[in-house]
């Protein structure tokens, strides 16, 4: 049983950092500068995820509070990026 | 105890001035005032103690590893001069009262004026070398502020400049030889110094020390080749001129020249450095200051001319000669002050200080004249006057000394040669001020000033009198006080009298007498009274300093020009370059080689993370010149590969603090991305000449070989093992002695806490730097404009400010953020208050606020946030520094070392037990800092599009730009 469990907790890492390499394919050619930002949140995503399979894996809790962070705040990067493609600046008036 | 208080109390006096409101000019002058007096008694209730060679002293031990104490010392000449500054102190402060005009903002000019007062105290009263230094070099310092008092002159900011200058670098060069009379004697205390004298002339460093004394005294007491400050200092309001460069400041140097006198004269060098420079100012001063126009040029030269005679009769190696130069530096003081208090009068009743304009003033002002005329009298050593005594002993002095034939002439000649001009200079101030036909031509019409202007200059002209009929009773006890203080008990045979019989001195005064009259009346029957000076004024020293500064000035800009590029590019290239060749040299003669510890193995998840996160650096770094939005976002991804690095390494500290790092990042950079200019055409990645391909070649193999040597160089490092058991010393001692599980932090925050202290710091100066910055900052014209995105559609896409929620796309992510606010300010305070034990700490939660904060403007709008929240970062940044500095200071309460942790378990109703200690407050001091500095950047940069108008300028002009930050600054 644990043994299975250990595959199939290796498998999911296996596929959200194969996700991480199909957001970077995108990352890198674009075309437009909307592709990229939407690249980088799914890394962020997906980094995320990683790192609860990490503390699934190693049952530690203290993954937990770094994947909260990136919850948190991992989209206010995307926010920024699309404010300031959207309308040239981050904070307006 | 008194001999501290002598020297605080007109510091204290100062500061208490500098805070009064600048219309208070009678507050000042009744605060200088008081502590004048109240120096003056201090010093006059100590001279019971000083009489008979006795000596007071009060030392406070500060590192007397280094000989370094707080040490004031008062003997017989230390009072003298005590008494001197604390009483000319008193008088000009009374005439300054009446002198300076209500408009000025007269309590910065007490303040300085006290503060001078202190300074000069403290030269005089220090019993340690290095003590006098730092004194001395606030004596130069005050002096420059009150010569640039009326800065709105260009010639008094040039003036102080040259002054400041001048006595600085003498100041520097007294410090050097002071510091080599320590070396040699092995103390700093002057009672050890002034035995040492015979240790000191025979020592082979004894010639260059002497001459870094010199240069420091020189320079202060401005002597040839060193004096041309002091005439340019006139510019400086004449109580200035009056009290710092006639009576006292000037005197430092002549002061520390016969203080040291026992220690260092004696020798053949220094009759030649010290007697020569005297004589040549002797000279040049007296010859000067028979050509000046200006009244106060003519007492600044002569101030010049008399301490050169001081400086002379110091150099001559005569214990004869040191009483006549005490003696002198008194009744100079005297009546060389009361001379500038009636130039000051005339000055300031008639508006000008033109002898060629000025004349007759003796109808109008008859008590003036009267009280001049005594005083110049006394300068140009007229019979029954002070100054006839001393000038007598001088030509005594310079009979006696010579020892060749060639010198027994040449120094009598000197002597007599300055008489003469001496003579010539008084004669010619009172007779073109006050005794020629009456002017017409004045801007005011003179008349007798108020009575406190006229009673200080009166009352020094009454000491000038009785000292000069009654030497023996007046001043002779006091003088022998003075001298037994530097001489010893056995004073040499000298006698304080008018009549000494029909000597070859007497005579030589009434030649000089009769001389300098002759001089006067010859130049006025050639019509040549008011000529420039003959030779002289050619070589003017002012003007060569100028040139010289003007010259090093261009000369450094040569060199830095040399050496210095302000390309960023050029710079980056040096610095790599420099840093790969200085790591191949320091791996040339040991070879690189791998360590033996055994390599983790290779985890093929990590590995392909691995590679989304190096594509995603090399990108950013391919991207960064010409695309910088792309490499912004990889740079992001990069990021989050080394947080995801840090979480597998087992490190969440780090890992946590990296991605609140990566977010803030990201929005700053992007802020900052907005205002940069656009990439610059020549430079355009398609060009490709040979030349920009050369360049990229080499900039491409000096990066590739300088980041595989920064691998190479911690691969070999982490495959060895380690030589310290530093991290084993944290990891046994973390929870045993500090009590915290979590070892990061309590590193962070107990053990290296004065680290953290300094690092938190500089990010407070940096973000306080940055804010400064970008209040000025003006934009590259082509990123004034509104960004081209808002173009189509103008309204801003923010929450309007009296608006619950935005129109269109953006009410998602307002609700979505305001929602996230408190649940992040809960997150954070959770990472903050449980740092110590588990992953977190002041700086991850102060991030995680800000961030919150930061979402909250990028959506609602710099106008709607700061209407509802109004975050003010600079207390924040405060009040963290206090917190911060509050926990560090409190060990001191309980006996403990700065910044050792104190604890405290407290039982509080309804909450329960709670550890209460100084870390927790140390890391809340952390966190509020951390708030406050990146939220100060984030709101300085979102605030410089509040600054541009909206408007779309197509030729932003130099002037609209100009209004815009006139504008700015008036709201």
């Amino acid at each position: 049983m644990n043994a299975v469990f250990d595959y199939a907790a290796w498998f999911a890492s296996l596929c959200f950092v194969l996700a991480m390499l199909c957001a970077l394919v995108r990352l890198f050619i674009g075309p437009a500068a909307q592709d990229r930002v939407l690249a980088l949140d799914t890394l962020y995503i997906n980094g995320m995820l990683t790192l609860l399979m990490l503390g699934i894996r190693s049952s530690s809790t203290v993954y937990f509070d770094m994947a909260l962070l990136i919850a948190l705040f991992g989209f206010a990067s995307t926010i920024a990026l699309a404010k300031f493609l959207l309308r040239g600046e981050v904070i307006e008036p | 105890m008194l001999l501290t208080l002598i020297a605080a109390l007109p510091f204290v006096g100062s500061i208490a001035a500098a805070f009064l409101p600048a219309g208070a000019r009678n507050a000042a002058a009744w605060l200088a005032g008081v502590v004048a007096v109240a120096c003056l008694a201090l010093v006059a209730l100590l001279y019971p103690g000083v009489q008979a060679g006795g000596v007071e002293t009060f030392r406070f031990e500060w590192l007397p590893q280094f000989g370094l104490d707080l040490y004031f010392r008062m003997d017989g000449f230390a009072w003298l001069f005590a008494l001197l500054v604390s009483l000319m102190g008193a008088l000009v402060v009374l005439y300054a009262r009446y002198y300076m005009s209500p408009e000025d903002p007269v309590p910065r000019f007490f303040a300085f004026l006290l503060a001078f007062m202190g300074a000069m105290l403290g030269v005089v009263l220090s019993g340690n070398l290095i003590q006098i230094v730092v004194f001395w070099e606030l004596t130069s310092f005050t002096s420059f502020m009150l010569i640039a008092y009326w800065y709105h002159l260009p010639d008094a900011r040039r003036a102080a400049r040259m002054s400041v200058t001048v006595t600085v670098a003498g100041g520097l060069c007294l410090l050097m030889g002071v510091l080599m009379i320590g070396e040699i004697v092995g103390s700093y205390d002057l009672d050890d110094v002034l035995v040492a004298g015979d240790v000191l002339r025979a020592h082979p460093w004894y010639g260059a020390l002497l001459i870094l004394i010199a240069l420091g005294v020189l320079t202060k007491s401005a002597q040839f080749p060193f004096h041309f400050w002091l005439p340019q200092a006139m510019t400086a309001p004449t109580p200035v001129s009056a009290y710092l460069h006639s009576a006292t400041m000037v005197k430092a140097g002549v002061f520390l020249l016969a203080r040291l006198w026992p220690a260092l004269a004696g020798t053949n060098l220094w009759f030649w450095i010290i007697a020569s420079a005297g004589a040549a100012s002797l000279l040049v001063g007296a010859f000067s200051a028979t050509f000046q126009r200006d009244t106060k040029g003519v007492l600044a030269y002569s101030t010049i001319s008399h301490l050169g005679l001081i400086t002379m009769l110091l150099g001559m190696n005569s214990e004869l000669a040191l009483v006549a130069a005490v003696f002198h530096m008194m009744n100079h003081a005297t009546f060389k002050a009361s001379l500038f208090m009636a130039a000051g009068i005339v000055q300031h009743e008639t508006g000008t200080r033109d002898m060629k304009r000025l004349g007759g003033l003796a109808r109008s002002m008859p008590i003036t004249a009267a009280v001049a005329t005594v005083a110049a009298a006394a300068m140009a050593g007229v019979p029954l006057l002070n100054g006839f005594l001393s000038k007598e002993m001088f030509f005594a002095e310079a009979i006696v000394v010579g020892r060749s034939l060639g010198m027994s002439i040449t120094l009598p000649t000197i002597a007599l040669l300055a008489g003469v001009f001496s003579v010539a200079y008084s004669l010619r101030f009172v007779h073109q001020v006050f005794f020629t036909e009456p002017s017409h031509d004045l801007p005011k019409p003179g008349h007798e000033p108020t009575r406190g202007m006229i009673v200080p200059g009166a009352l020094l002209v009454v000491a000038c009198l009785l000292v000069g009929v009654l030497p023996a009773v007046t001043v002779g006890p006091v003088l022998e006080t003075a001298m037994m203080s530097i001489l010893g008990p056995e004073l040499p045979e000298y006698r304080l009298a008018i009549w000494h019989g029909f000597t070859l001195p007497l005579v030589m005064s009434f030649i000089a007498l009769a001389g300098g009259i002759t001089f006067y009346v010859l130049l006025l029957a050639r019509g040549a009274v008011m000529s420039p000076t003959p030779i002289l004024s050619r070589l003017n020293a002012a003007r060569m300093f100028d040139v010289a500064n003007v010259v090093v000035v261009r000369g450094a800009a040569k060199l830095s020009h040399l050496f210095f590029t302000r390309r960023l590019q050029s710079q980056l290239l040096a610095i790599v370059g420099i840093a790969l060749v200085a790591g191949v040299a320091a791996f040339g003669s040991t070879g690189w080689s791998a360590g033996e510890n055994p390599l983790t193995p290779i985890d093929p998840l990590f590995t392909l993370l691995w590679v989304v996160g190096a594509a995603c650096a090399v990108g950013a770094a391919q991207q960064a010149k010409f695309h910088r939005l792309a490499a912004l976002i990889m740079l992001g991804g990069a990021g989050l590969v080394t947080c995801l690095t840090f979480a597998w390494f087992s490190a969440p500290d780090l890992a946590l603090t990296q991605i609140a790092v990566e977010v803030v990042t990201v929005v700053l950079l992007l802020l900052g991305l907005r205002w940069l200019p656009r990439r610059i055409a020549f430079d355009d990645p398609r060009r490709k000449t040979p030349r920009a391909r050369g360049r990229r070649a080499r900039d491409f193999l000096l990066a590739v070989a300088a980041g595989c040597g920064t691998a190479a160089l911690a691969f070999a490092v982490l495959t060895r093992p380690q030589v310290s058991d530093l991290p084993g010393y944290f990891l046994r001692n973390s929870l045993e002695v500090a009590g915290g599980r979590n070892v990061v932090n309590v590193i962070l925050v107990d053990f290296r806490s004065f680290d953290t202290l300094g690092e938190i710091t500089v990010v407070a100066i940096v973000a306080l730097i940055v804010y400064a910055l970008l209040r000025r900052f003006r934009p590259a014209p082509e990123s004034i404009d509104v960004p081209k995105a808002q173009r189509a559609d103008p309204a801003p896409l923010t929450t309007a400010v009296d608006a619950p929620l935005p129109r269109g796309y953006m009410r998602l992510p307002a609700v979505l953020v305001r929602l996230i606010g408190p649940m992040a300010g809960l997150v954070s305070v959770y990472f903050l208050l449980r740092g110590h034990q588990a992953p977190g700490g002041g700086f991850v939660g102060g991030l995680v606020m800000a961030s919150a904060v930061i979402v909250q403007y990028m959506v609602g709008g710099t106008m709607w946030v700061e209407s509802r929240l109004r975050i003010h970062p600079q207390v924040w940044i405060a009040l963290g520094m206090i917190g911060a500095g509050t926990a560090g200071i409190a060990a001191w309460f309980a006996g403990k070392p700065f910044l050792s942790a104190l604890a405290a378990d407290l039982h509080l109703p309804l909450i329960g037990d709670v550890h209460l200690s100084t870390v927790l407050l140390f890391d809340l001091g952390v966190y509020m800092l951390v708030i406050g500095a990146v939220v100060l950047m984030l709101v300085a940069l979102a605030h410089q599009s509040l600054r541009s108008p909206r408007r779309v300028p197509v030729e932003p002009s130099r002037e609209s730009a100009e209004e815009t930050d006139e504008a700015e600054a008036v709201v």
